[in-house]
């Protein structure tokens, strides 16, 4: 029979005042980390997370429990989330085999269980196995990232090094035991089986000291393990389900303001995010539970085309500088000490490459936030002043004329053949906030042109400010300035209070964000996309089916898709115009950004590649001539890319409503063939 | 360091569609915005810049009607300590003289170690302001300064010259600097920063504070007097040239050498 470790003394100690020391120390030292961590989370500025307690605990049920966004890669999110489970399967295994160091047969509770663990444990050893041979040999680029320093690697091996060990010592407790015990191979216990395989034939003394030994190493690696998490990246262990549970709840398009707690911009003594302690409580969070995946950095356009800026160094460094101004050990470092966070640690190109685009917080399995961090960080240089030189001239434009082109404000409803100018007082049904752009940008204002036609054709009623409107400020706010966002947005809502209408809609999608999420209307707001799949849905249009077989591919703009969660209507809007369609290897919530958000037109930062051109080689790759686009950035971006890469002639790029008004019958030509009936007519008249 | 920068409002005309004035000597500036001098704002930059390693204070002087506190109180959001309003109906119209008379007035009586200008205004071009200001106070100056140190009690300056050329000068202080646009990167000045400085008081001087009238200085006093404003003729437009790169390179030397070029 195999000895209980309970029932047996070391050095003097026994079984059981052994495991009494064990827990006392490392639970001890676990609280007291613990404990020190938690120090900085109070610190932190406030932010209210505890509201629709339902659906974050649904959340928490589907993202954390459920895993649901590791699969998104393929290998490692299986192995993830058969090693999760396997975790939470063993958990009872080993806080039994704790018990068990105080009573003999307190981890024996019957068979199923036996049996589940053990299928288990031989699972999560060979994922372990498989995880370590996968990022020693076969090396996943996405594991290293460029602009890394140091690397954490080695805190992987340590981890996936302490679970096969406790698989392994538990196998070897197990399987010593049914040695001893004369016990025959079972299938329902295969890991145990194979040890006990191995082990058959050891002499009875060994067999007995190597009962005893995996029992107490599987003790002593798990009480290490419990420490070894809030020290390393493997923190998320603890913190990863309380991350999500916490999460952010707002609309994705919406920016935090400065601060919950006053709303004041005036009041407020310091604007943004200086140091660690200035970041929200949640924020902090997020940096303690950074997997260090680098899932955020994998789907980064700015990342990608070798910009300073990788998002998961951003975390990484966070809460490197968390780890080391605030250690476990010793008094928390005074501030003359730390390196300055926003300057040195992260550097100010790295804030200025953002676009906004919000892929890494979509790729995250742990709903990091990243994009009201990086906004926060820029508040604090807008603050001191530290804008790029290539940004000021837009940004003093924007505060001087409205329009980061610096052209005059009167010259804002140029573009306005056939859309009537709303003076005060004037009523329409469909208000056309155009924002800067479609105002100013010649081939933009073609893009205006073409959905005032096509809603002039569904006899819609429709206006726009004139030079009453000024930029949504939509960038500006993501740029930090959020003095001028409000500057801009207010001389906005007192031209919109001053006419009547029943909805807004923009060609924008950076304009939509901005009027649904931060301009409080109580009328709708929509974009073109939406209106034109209403107008088709409803009969509202007479199209003629398209004379053309190119391939076309829709772009998903970043702040129609990903921030507002619309991918469909443009691509009813193609099905109903009858258009051959192929979708890019990045789409919907995964689309590559076009380079566009925070006036990154006019930013002129580093980089290796630009993202518009990149987006393009997707395009052309997925087969597609002609790149449909919703919003005014992607369009001048894409052509721009067109022609620099040297597509001009077997490539284009047009935006939805011109696909549209180009669809539309015209009075002198034949009789309209209604869509459905699918017969060629002669093409409509092109410009 | 005692540092005193002298800046102005100027229209901005680089995007603007410009339309002279029914005088014929002014532009009509219905559609103009005015913002601080651009070589002004490099000057008040270096000048906090300087503060800022050396310690000190920074003033900063402008001579200007009633919206021309504004350019002040950018310069107090970007770390200048105080400001000084040099406004009276009597300088309207001054030329470059009167406008260094006025300048001279203010900081003759105040302590100084340098002062600070911008090379020249986004308007009129002419670079006069700065080194007239330095012979009246009969101090050395430099121009169209691209960079700017000082140490113990001497300025050390790399300024642009003839030719192409730059120039590294060293002057005892009190001394003279205008700035060239890139001498440093001026701070960004946000919507909050002008706020916050919004209630600081600049006070104002008038003619009679300095002890000036007519006859030094506005219209009547001036030595220069603008005859006309008129735009250039407009000429023909951009020449596209075509063909392969040599052969554009081709004809553009032939065209540059038949223009006279070289």
């Amino acid at each position: 029979m195999a000895p209980a470790p309970a029932a047996q003394t070391y050095l003097g100690l026994s079984g059981p005042a052994l495991q009494l020391v064990l827990l006392i120390l490392s639970l001890g030292a676990f609280s007291f980390i613990m404990w020190k961590r938690f120090g900085l989370l109070r610190l932190g500025a406030p932010d209210p997370r505890f509201d629709h307690l339902w659906t974050r605990l649904t959340k928490l049920l589907v993202v954390g429990f459920g895993q649901s966004r590791q699969p998104r890669y393929a290998v490692a999110g299986i192995l993830h989330i058969l090693i999760f489970f396997g975790f939470l399967i063993l958990s009872v295994r080993s806080i039994t085999l704790i018990g068990e160091a105080f009573q003999p047969g307190f981890s024996d509770i019957g068979p199923g269980y036996s049996s589940v663990k053990d299928v288990t444990a031989l699972v999560v050893l060979i994922c372990c196995l498989i995880a370590i041979v996968r990022r020693a040999i076969f090396r996943p680029a996405r594991y290293r990232d460029r602009h890394a320093h140091s690397s954490h690697a080695h805190e992987a091996y340590i981890i996936l090094g302490l679970i096969a060990l406790l698989m392994v010592a538990d196998a070897v407790y197990e399987g010593s035991a049914m040695v001893l015990a004369d016990a025959d191979a079972n299938a329902f216990l295969p890991l145990a089986s194979g040890a006990s395989e191995v082990l058959a034939g050891g002499a009875t003394g060994t067999l007995e000291v190597l009962h005893l030994a995996g029992f107490w190493v599987h003790n002593a690696a798990l009480l290490f393990f419990l420490c070894y998490l809030p020290v390393s990246k493997h923190f998320h262990v603890i913190t990863a389900l309380p991350n999500v549970f916490h999460l952010n709840l707002k609309p994705v398009g919406e920016i935090k303001p400065p601060r919950h707690d006053e709303a004041d911009l005036d009041k407020l003594e310091a604007l943004g995010v200086e140091k660690l302690e200035d970041f929200t409580w949640k924020h902090i969070l997020d940096f303690y539970s950074c997997t260090d995946c680098g899932r955020c950095s994998d789907h980064c356009p700015a990342y990608f085309t070798g910009t300073p800026l990788s998002p998961r160094m951003i975390s990484i460094k966070c809460r490197d500088a968390a780890y080391s101004g605030y250690p476990i050990i010793g008094r928390r470092k005074p501030k003359e000490e730390q390196p300055v966070l926003v300057g040195e640690t992260i550097a100010d190109e790295e804030l200025w490459a953002c676009t906004t685009c919000g892929a890494c917080e979509e790729a995250c399995p742990v709903l990091i936030e990243y994009v009201d961090k990086i906004v926060d960080m820029r508040r604090y240089l807008v603050d001191e002043g530290r804008v790029p030189a290539s940004l000021q001239k837009p940004l003093a434009d924007l505060e001087k004329r409205g329009n980061p082109y610096g052209k005059p404000p009167r010259k804002r409803a140029a573009f306005g053949r056939g859309v009537r100018t709303l003076a005060p007082g004037d009523k329409t049904d469909h208000l056309f906030f155009t924002d800067s752009c479609a105002a100013y940008d010649p081939r933009i204002q073609e893009t205006a042109g073409a959905f005032a036609r096509v809603m002039t054709a569904a006899g819609a009623d429709i206006g726009t400010l004139g030079k009453d409107e000024v930029d949504s400020g939509h960038e500006v706010r993501r740029l930090g300035e959020e003095g001028l966002f409000e500057e801009l947005r207010d001389t906005n809502l007192e031209a919109l209070g001053a006419r009547e209408f029943q909805s807004v809609v923009t060609t924008d999608p950076h304009a939509f964000n901005a009027l649904t999420h931060s301009y409080g209307l109580e009328q709708p707001v929509r974009h073109h996309s939406q209106v034109m799949a209403e107008l088709m849905r409803n009969g509202k249009l007479d199209l003629q089916a398209p004379d053309d077989d190119r391939v076309y591919t829709f772009h998903d703009p970043c702040y129609l898709g990903r921030h507002n969660g619309e991918y469909e209507a443009p691509r009813e809007v193609l099905d109903r115009l009858g258009l051959r369609t192929v979708e890019m290897e990045r789409s919907r919530n995964r689309s590559f950004c076009c380079g566009g958000g925070s006036l990154y037109l006019f930013y002129e930062g580093e980089s290796e590649s630009r993202m518009g051109e990149v987006r393009v080689e997707m395009a052309e790759k997925a087969g597609a001539q002609v790149v449909v686009t919703a919003c005014p950035f992607c369009l001048i971006n894409l052509e721009d890319a067109i022609k620099t890469t040297g597509r001009d002639g077997s490539m284009e790029v047009v935006d939805l409503a011109e696909l549209v008004d180009r669809s539309l019958s015209t009075p002198a030509a034949a009789p309209a063939t209604a869509i459905a009936g699918g017969q060629a007519t002669p093409g409509p008249q092109t410009d | 360091m005692e540092i005193i920068v002298c800046i102005r409002r100027v229209p901005d005309l680089s995007e603007a569609e410009i339309e002279i004035g029914r005088d014929g000597v002014s532009l009509d500036d219905d559609d103009l915005d005015y913002d601080v001098n651009e070589w002004d704002n490099f000057a008040i930059e270096a000048a906090v810049q300087l503060k800022e390693e050396h310690g000190g204070r920074v003033t900063a002087m402008t001579v200007g009607d009633e919206e021309s506190e504004d350019v002040l109180r950018r310069a107090l959001a970007m770390g200048a300590d105080e400001a000084v309003h040099l406004m009276d109906d009597a300088f309207d119209g001054s030329d470059a003289l009167g406008t260094a008379t006025i300048l001279q007035r203010a900081i003759a009586d105040r302590p100084y170690d340098l002062i600070l200008t911008g090379a020249i205004s986004g308007d009129e071009a002419r670079g006069h302001v700065g080194p007239m200001l330095a012979a009246m106070l009969d101090i050395p100056m430099v121009a169209l300064a691209t960079e700017l140190s000082v140490e113990g009690g001497t300025a050390t300056v790399q300024h642009e010259v003839e030719g192409g050329l730059e120039r590294i000068t060293r002057m005892v202080l009190p001394a003279l600097v205008t700035a060239q646009t890139g001498l440093n990167e001026p701070r960004y000045v946000s919507i909050r920063g002008i706020r916050k400085v919004s209630g600081m008081e600049i006070p104002v001087q008038e003619a009679g504070d300095l002890d000036l009238d007519g006859s030094q200085v506005g219209v009547a006093a001036s030595a220069v007097t603008v005859e006309e404003i008129f735009l250039p003729p407009r000429g023909g437009g951009a020449e596209m040239l075509e063909g392969s790169e040599e052969t554009v390179v081709q004809k553009l030397v032939e065209r540059l050498q038949q223009e006279g070029a070289f």
